[in-house]
């Protein structure tokens, strides 16, 4: 069977090589729209990201204008109940996963040797409903306003009591699709990184990303359809009057929360875990080394998939679960501290003693180290149920998380797209606007998320659209609401950098950064059948065995 | 420097390695994904089971026969579709194609049976989605596996069609044999179903 797909694509391949030469803005798009190839895939994964990212980061803004000052009333609170739902949405789905399937789309399948996904046609289908699911989402706007449920949209604010727009409808069945294409983004990844690697490249052999992203692929299979199930219950309570929800009869609010927390937390593993591997990719060639404790970092993110699918309800302290619940949660979110602080000790000692380059992959990886350490120590405060119950739904929390997500999922994801980008355009990102990108939004960050720790510790609620001027709050939301504004030409920055380097660019070369896995055996870009003839793995650089056949590295593993 | 070719070290000989193929991960992947998500509808049926303050409940409501009686046909179809895919690796085409024929006709049985209990439900015991608590989660769990047996009658039934026009040989035993995956699947679910909802229902006062 896999044969016979593989000859189908490759003529699918060479047809679409014809339209490109044939060129034209019609061609282009019908290539583009009806396209199966990984690669294409990949980047409209990351082009759609890029966009909710913009979307996502006015929102922001948006917000911050709000609270610079105290009594400010230019949004006035419904509005922003809905930007700070369709924030956190669309930074969830439609700018974290998206962006992170979307690069494992187009480097998986070069990493580990394979001609193609496994599914080429369900990869199609799994980006495009994944870009409806965020159209429909949004398409909330034009009912009416978008809903006014926060992210996780506790019941019963979902029934229909509650909110008797269609905007909860939109938005549960925009992310019930979306999640259906993460389910099939999931299954490809798993059939090519278990079925399809190139000959001599056993498991122990995988580059690391593949590693992670094999990790992040099995957290989706168990947590997405959850949050699938609880969505579907959320629509036959609002169109057809059953009652999950509906507290006034029978209904349980308390089961929303464990049900979407059951998928709501995997969920920041998904978005952190393939962002563990790209690292685990950059640090090793800008360090001239090679990853330390392979084995162990291999075991610490399986230890991280299934640890955290046991840590749902530390999200939950304050409902009033019990005590003996309260204590295997918060013990059970200390253990990930664990694996991923072997992680951590791998890393370093993987910089150690190395001949380190600070080109701007691993800029974005120190950013991240450093970033991502912090907001990893503040979720060891969190997941201690007594601190937690201070600073549960405070700005601490909001301070807490966007640590963790920006400084560890944008930092990582940024570096992985300035080590790849070479790859797939055939250019050269600017290193000097590059140094500009990292610092602003290094300082940026830290200006934002830094005082909302502060805020939240002086007792400032997450979600609230105005506070009094005598809680003292004001200079805090006014630090932060200054350090998104420093942040936000960062993002400009970067995607002037990334279009004008099209072509005015240095070239790249196969082989820019002296990489030694597979992807940078190929052309740049590659071409789209990857590779003419099957690869051979003797270790887990390929690429460095050809370099140096007279001290290969299957030698010592 | 540089060295003689001969001189250079030879790498050890690639064995191939024996797992699954491509497509059987991305099918045991897929079921993976439905197990979460058939635990989660059992889950909440489970949780309020019982917390009814209006009927029918469901040892009022279900009928542990009827029920019995399409538990059989689908747990039959799984035994005999195993015997359908073993024909098709022999090569025994006929064989194949009546023993899917069969497996077919036991799946739309199954939803023979229940069209009937769910017309009964609704008609006679007045029992619907957003009657109480019990009919919400009844009608989810059940719809949802109902939907599930719906879709591999008509993957089956595309195999069927294929395989009358000749369209099916040994070669495609692992696209059937996926096929027959997700069916055993889809029985497991309803023996956990079964258990659950219609065992359950009647444990106490049969």
């Amino acid at each position: 069977m896999a044969t016979v797909d593989r000859s189908h694509r490759l003529e699918h391949a060479g047809s679409a090589a014809a339209d490109n030469a044939s060129s034209g803005w019609a061609d282009a798009l019908h290539d583009w729209t009806t396209t199966v190839d990984h690669k294409k895939i990949g980047i409209m994964y990351v082009l759609m990201s890029l966009v909710f990212l913009v979307i996502g980061g006015v929102e922001a803004l948006l917000m911050r204008w709000q609270l610079f000052y105290a009594r400010n009333d230019v949004l006035g609170p419904s509005v922003f109940n809905q930007l700070f739902t369709m924030h956190g949405t669309t930074m969830v789905f439609f700018v974290g996963m998206p962006i992170l399937i979307g690069i494992g789309n187009y480097m998986i399948p070069l990493m580990v040797g394979a001609r193609d996904m496994a599914f080429p046609r369900l990869n199609a289908f799994g980006f495009w409903i994944t870009l409806f699911g965020g159209l429909l989402t949004y398409l909330s706007f034009i009912t009416g306003a978008a809903p006014e449920i926060g992210w996780f949209a506790y019941a019963p604010l979902t029934e229909h009591t509650f909110d008797r727009n269609a905007g909860t409808d939109f938005w549960a069945l925009g992310l019930l699709i979306s999640g259906i294409g993460t389910i099939g983004a999931a299954v490809n990844f798993i059939a090519t990184i278990l079925g399809m690697r190139a000959p001599g490249m056993t498991m122990r052999k995988m580059p690391f990303f593949a590693w992670t992203m094999l990790w992040t692929s099995f957290q989706m299979l168990l947590a997405i359809p959850p949050l699938t199930a609880a969505l579907v219950m959320i629509l036959f309570d609002r169109q057809l009057g059953a009652h999950f929800f509906d507290v006034q009869n029978g209904g349980s609010a308390y089961l929303w929360q464990h049900l979407f927390w059951f998928f709501g937390h995997p969920e920041v593993y998904i978005l952190i875990l393939p962002v563990f591997g790209m690292v685990s990719e950059v640090i090793p060639v800008f360090s001239r080394k090679v990853l330390f404790g392979y084995e162990f970092m291999a075991a610490a993110t399986m230890a991280i998939a299934f640890i955290s699918l046991g840590v749902w309800a530390h999200h939950m302290f304050c409902v009033g679960m019990s005590r003996t619940l309260d204590l295997y949660f918060a013990a059970a979110s200390l253990i990930v501290s664990i694996p991923t602080g072997i992680k951590f000790f791998n890393w370093l000692a993987t910089i150690y003693g190395g001949r380190i380059s600070l080109a701007s992959p691993m800029l974005f990886a120190f950013g991240f180290l450093s970033m991502f350490l912090i907001g990893g120590l503040t979720g060891i405060m969190l997941a201690a149920a007594p601190f937690d119950f201070q600073l549960s739904d405070s700005y601490f929390v909001v301070g807490h998380f966007h640590w963790v997500l920006i400084g560890g999922t944008l930092f990582g994801t940024f570096a992985g797209i300035y080590y790849w980008y070479p790859k797939v355009t055939g250019r050269m990102l600017s290193e000097r606007l590059a140094v500009w990108h990292f610092w602003l939004l290094y300082i940026g960050f830290i200006l934002t998320f830094g005082p909302m720790h502060i805020s939240g510790i002086l007792g400032m609620p997450r979600r609230i659209y105005t506070y009094d001027p005598s809680r003292d709050w004001e200079w805090w939301n006014q630090l932060t609401t200054i350090g998104a504004l420093v942040q936000t030409p960062s993002y400009a920055i970067f995607v002037y950098n990334l279009v004008t380097s099209l072509w005015k660019g240095k070239p790249a070369g196969d082989d820019p950064w002296d990489a030694w896995t597979l992807e940078w055996t190929t052309s740049s870009p590659p071409p789209s059948y990857n590779f003419e003839t099957e690869p051979v793995v003797h270790s887990r650089r390929p690429l460095w065995d050809l370099k140096h056949p007279d001290d290969p590295d299957w030698q010592y593993e | 420097m540089t060295y003689p070719a001969a001189e250079l070290p030879i790498p050890p000989e690639i064995a191939p390695e024996r797992t699954l193929s491509a497509a059987q991960w991305g099918m045991a992947s897929f079921l993976v994904s439905e197990v979460a998500f058939f635990s989660t509808l059992i889950v909440a049926y489970v949780t309020f089971l019982g917390r009814d303050t209006v009927g029918p409940t469901p040892a009022q409501a279900l009928s542990l026969k009827l029920a019995f009686g399409t538990t059989l046909c689908l747990v039959a179809s799984s035994v005999i579709i195993h015997f359908a895919e073993a024909a098709l690796r022999r090569g025994n085409h006929a064989a194949f194609k009546v023993l899917w024929a069969m497996t077919i006709a036991l799946g739309a049985a199954f939803l023979l049976g229940t069209a009937f209990e769910w017309h009964d439900l609704i008609t006679r015991q007045e029992l619907t989605i957003s009657r109480n608590l019990f009919g919400t989660t009844f009608y989810t769990l059940v719809g949802f596996h109902g939907l599930h047996v719906t879709a591999g009658v008509i993957a089956m039934s595309i195999v069927l069609l294929l395989a009358a026009r000749g369209a099916v040989a040994k070669e495609h035993d692992t696209a059937v044999q996926l096929v027959s995956w997700y069916w055993h699947f889809v029985d497991v679910v309803w023996i956990v179903v079964f258990l659950v909802v219609y065992v359950g229902a009647k444990g106490g006062t049969a």
